[in-house]
């Protein structure tokens, strides 16, 4: 077939960890058409990135290609040279990154980045380069596309950044682009932008593309057919509305499920206390105050999402919170005593009541530390257990958090997955039997499904002990989930606050509205009717100041 | 810019301060040692009075922070005082011995800067490779010698028995540039030994770490061509590591050199400052240590602000 791009056949890749090599990519095909765009789909470690990059017959380090064919325009890759190769890459198949503030070299303007493609290659001269980059700066509708290029990756957004990457990759105009998670990394509104950014030029350039993504809503916006993938290898492939509508294998739909899960039922606070109040508080590091006259509270068995995108201030308010940061003005209310502001000046129990859970279990837990001590640090700590008492007492912990104390009470973190190192974090967290648990994106370093088990337990703790949960979050879905009550932050302030049934349902504050409405959904036409609705009523689409 | 220069000037101020520090740690540990230069001088035979009145002769008899206060009035005109052993102008007889210390320092380092980098780089280049392995082991083994063993042993081989170099290293004033290379030839290549192994083994850690980046990555995925990456991509942003490791391995090069010298009798500062330490002949001793720290502060400070210098945060700020 004249119009076949790129044909994998029976593709293994192999990567090598600690001496052992062990398969990444197991015997796989890929098919790419001129003008197409594939998604790949599936969770961390499905090989998605290593087959977006076999494209370009490139492994990273510790990696290698064992078997199988890779034909890009009627041409075998895996027969060329090193410098056959160099001349395809960056000309004709180019490559966006999922973190374009580190894949953007910090020494130099953006604009040389770009220019370097073509004067390298010899397809373009300097000026013309210049003047081309300019051109697609304007495209990919950066601010100021005649002055931006000559800025340094420190000193644009993120959002601009990874447009500016998009247009970089189409420097030579080439007739494959990989996109490897290129909204990931940035917050939802952001997100939106650069998607149609990116959606709009593939086809004004009819360039095919490989979009390889854990969202499958993003993917269902941007390809055409999409390939499901598991552990290296396919586990479904279908055009993009057939497998929305009807997908076959168990797996797949699995992936459609997984924000099924609702907190069954809604808490609303009674007691005239609260467990928690954060008082009129203002606070921030150096001149800067990085929140502004915050005042919310959550009560006994209740769950409070923070929302709001990065620099908004969610983080500093659990820190505030917690002691480590003391305000500048107001105070934090525990059961109706003013706390004291740094955790200095707490006393133990003041201590104990407020238990955090953090995003990366991985930095959390340490590595040195067998569970059975990092559970039982707490016990020895805060209340006092020792010898038989606080052994039964870890093993009924670790049988609360669901997993088997005869089996992992004696491992070490690295012998634990993702979701199994969280639900330890759980298990410490509960250990100091607080009142209160500050849980800062505990779900976001998490695959969707185990996400969704961490969500069911820690649902299922909070009413066996009427625990209180504040939720930072910048994931709506979740908050849907499992929220009672929202608080929107933005810029350090709080925009709006209430019920989750009353701040989900309008009418909505404007940037409520702009934050709900920029969550991808799994509708393939979605991302077009979104557009089209915000071009027509001119609302808030951008919060961002730089 | 003005943010850069501020950032300079700060620095400068800290080292000022820190060599104001040491020099009060200096002159506090030197008046810990037992027994004084009047003891010293006179022998153990000599009766209280007449200790005494050397002690006297000599001012050792004021309080010690009055001393102190003199000494640094003395230093800030430039004058670092008198030996007490033999009433000698200090910075007389310090400067002929700087200069053959940072003569044999230099000689050191010229060697062993660039073969650091060279070598350092391309084990980055090809990690795990014989030529990385090897290196590694040979650097491995010549960083766990003490530097006075390799002293000896080359002093064994390449003077006793094949008598190609001098075991003492002789220099005076008019000892000509040729013939003084040759004399300092085992004490750099002692030095070179510690240093080079150092260095080259700091230049290619933190070039595999700078490697790993994803703008590196993404510079290959643009099809640039390797020496491009390298020169174009790594090095910019490889200044400011490298330049720490050279300023430490340097600022270890002369503060370091004391044994060495004392080995091969080389007339240096270290050499001195040891022979005014068991002399107590305490404004030698106090005169040598600050040009030690003085040294290891102006070199980390030039490492300080080759970082500033060549970060582009700093550089082009928002």
């Amino acid at each position: 077939m004249t119009n076949r791009l790129l044909e994998i056949r029976n593709l293994e890749i192999d990567g090598e960890s600690d001496e052992v090599w062990h398969e990444i990519i197991k015997g796989l095909d890929l098919d790419l058409d001129r003008g197409e765009v594939l998604g790949l789909i599936g969770e961390s470690g499905a090989g998605k990135s290593t087959l977006g990059l076999a494209a370009m017959n490139f492994v990273r380090p510790g990696c290698r290609i064992r078997e199988g064919t890779i034909r890009f325009d009627g041409q075998e890759l895996t027969a060329q040279s090193e410098t056959t190769l160099r001349k395809l890459r960056g000309v004709r198949i180019a490559y966006v990154a999922q973190s374009a503030a580190a894949s953007f070299n910090p020494a130099h303007q953006l604009i040389d980045q770009f220019s370097e493609i073509p004067v390298v290659h010899n397809v373009k001269n300097r000026r013309d380069a210049e003047a081309d980059a300019k051109d697609l700066y304007r495209r990919v509708l950066l601010p100021d596309p005649e002055g931006i290029g000559y800025r340094y990756p420190h000193q644009v957004s993120g959002g601009q950044l990874q447009r500016a990457m998009t247009a970089m990759a189409l420097s030579c105009r080439p007739d494959l682009i990989i996109f490897d998670e290129p909204t990931t990394a940035l917050d939802v509104t952001t997100q939106i932008e650069v998607l149609t950014t990116i959606r709009d030029i593939v086809r004004e350039f009819n360039t095919a593309a490989i979009y390889i993504s854990h969202d499958l809503a993003v993917v269902a916006q941007m390809a055409d057919r999409i390939m499901v993938l598991r552990y290296g290898e396919l586990v479904e492939e279908a055009a993009t509305r057939d497998m929305m509508s009807n997908p076959k294998m168990d797996y797949t739909k699995s992936l459609w499920a997984v924000r099924s899960f609702k907190k069954e039922t809604e808490t609303v606070g009674t007691e005239i206390n609260p467990v928690v109040k954060i008082d009129n508080v203002t606070a921030g590091y150096g001149q800067e105050d990085i929140l502004k006259n915050i005042t919310f509270e959550i009560h006994r068995g209740q769950t409070v999402a923070i929302v709001g995108e990065s620099g908004s201030g969610k983080s500093t308010a659990a820190r505030v919170i917690t002691g480590l940061l003391p305000p500048r003005l107001g105070n934090i209310q525990f059961n109706g005593k003013v706390l004291p502001k740094s955790f200095k000046a707490r006393n133990k129990d003041q201590l104990r009541h407020v238990q955090m859970i953090y995003q990366m279990a991985d930095t959390a837990l340490n590595p040195r530390q067998r569970i059975r001590n990092i559970i039982g640090r707490p016990l020895s700590f805060y209340l006092n257990l020792r010898g038989q008492k606080k052994e039964e007492r870890i093993r009924e912990l670790l049988s609360l958090i669901e997993l088997e104390p005869d089996l992992y009470i004696d491992r070490y973190p690295d012998e634990l997955s993702g979701g199994q190192k969280q639900r330890v974090s759980i298990a410490r967290a509960l250990a100091a039997e607080p009142e209160f648990i500050i849980c800062d994106e505990v779900t976001s370093a998490l695959d969707q499904l185990v996400a969704e088990g961490i969500l069911r337990l820690l649902d299922r703790l909070q009413r066996e002990f009427n625990l209180a949960y504040m939720f930072i979050t910048h994931d709506l879905a979740t908050v849907k989930a499992i929220a009672d009550n929202v608080v929107v932050m933005l810029q350090g302030e709080i925009v709006e606050q209430g019920r989750k049934t009353d701040v989900f349902s309008p009418p909505h504050h404007e940037y409520t509205e702009l934050l709900l409405s920029s969550v991808p959904e799994m509708d393939p036409d979605w991302l077009n009717e979104l557009i089209a609705h915000r071009e027509k009523h001119g609302v808030m689409t951008s919060t961002s100041t730089s | 810019m003005n943010r850069i220069l501020l950032m300079v000037l700060q620095r400068f101020g800290l080292g000022l301060l820190t060599l104001f520090v040491v020099s009060i740690i200096i002159f506090v540990g030197v008046e810990f040692l037992p027994g004084d230069i009047a003891e010293a001088l006179l022998g153990q035979g000599a009766s209280p009075e007449n200790v005494a009145a050397l002690r006297h002769e000599l001012g050792l008899d004021r309080p010690a922070h009055i001393r102190y206060i003199d000494w640094w009035a003395g230093v800030m005109q430039g004058d670092l005082g008198t030996s007490l052993a033999n009433r000698r102008d200090i910075a007389e007889l310090i400067t002929f011995r700087l200069s053959n210390t940072l003569f044999l320092a230099l000689t050191a380092a010229a060697v062993s800067v660039p073969l650091a980098l060279i070598f350092g780089v391309l084990a980055a280049l090809y990690r795990n490779s014989i030529y990385d392995r090897s290196v590694n082991v040979v650097t491995l083994g010549a960083v766990s010698a003490p530097e006075f063993l390799t002293a000896y042993v080359l002093i064994l081989y390449f003077s006793v028995k094949l008598g190609w170099f001098p075991s003492l290293s002789n220099i005076d004033a008019n000892t000509s540039f040729i013939n003084k290379l040759h004399q300092v030839t085992l004490p750099a290549v002692t030095l070179m030994g510690v240093i080079l192994a150092y260095m080259m083994r700091m230049v290619r850690a933190s070039i595999i770490n700078l490697l790993a980046s994803a703008y590196i990555e993404m510079a290959h995925l643009k099809g640039m061509p390797k020496l491009r990456v390298i020169v174009k991509h790594a090095l910019p942003n490889a200044w400011a590591p490298i330049a720490n490791i050279i300023a430490i391995s340097l600022a270890y090069l002369v503060v370091g050199v004391v044994v060495v010298e004392v080995v091969f009798i080389y007339p240096g500062l270290g050499q001195l400052m040891v022979d005014s330490v068991s002399n107590r002949d305490i404004p030698v001793v106090q005169a040598c240590s600050m040009i030690f720290a003085g040294t290891y502060i102006l070199l980390n400070l030039t490492a300080d602000i080759v970082s500033i210098c060549t970060n582009p945060r700093l550089l082009h700020p928002k």
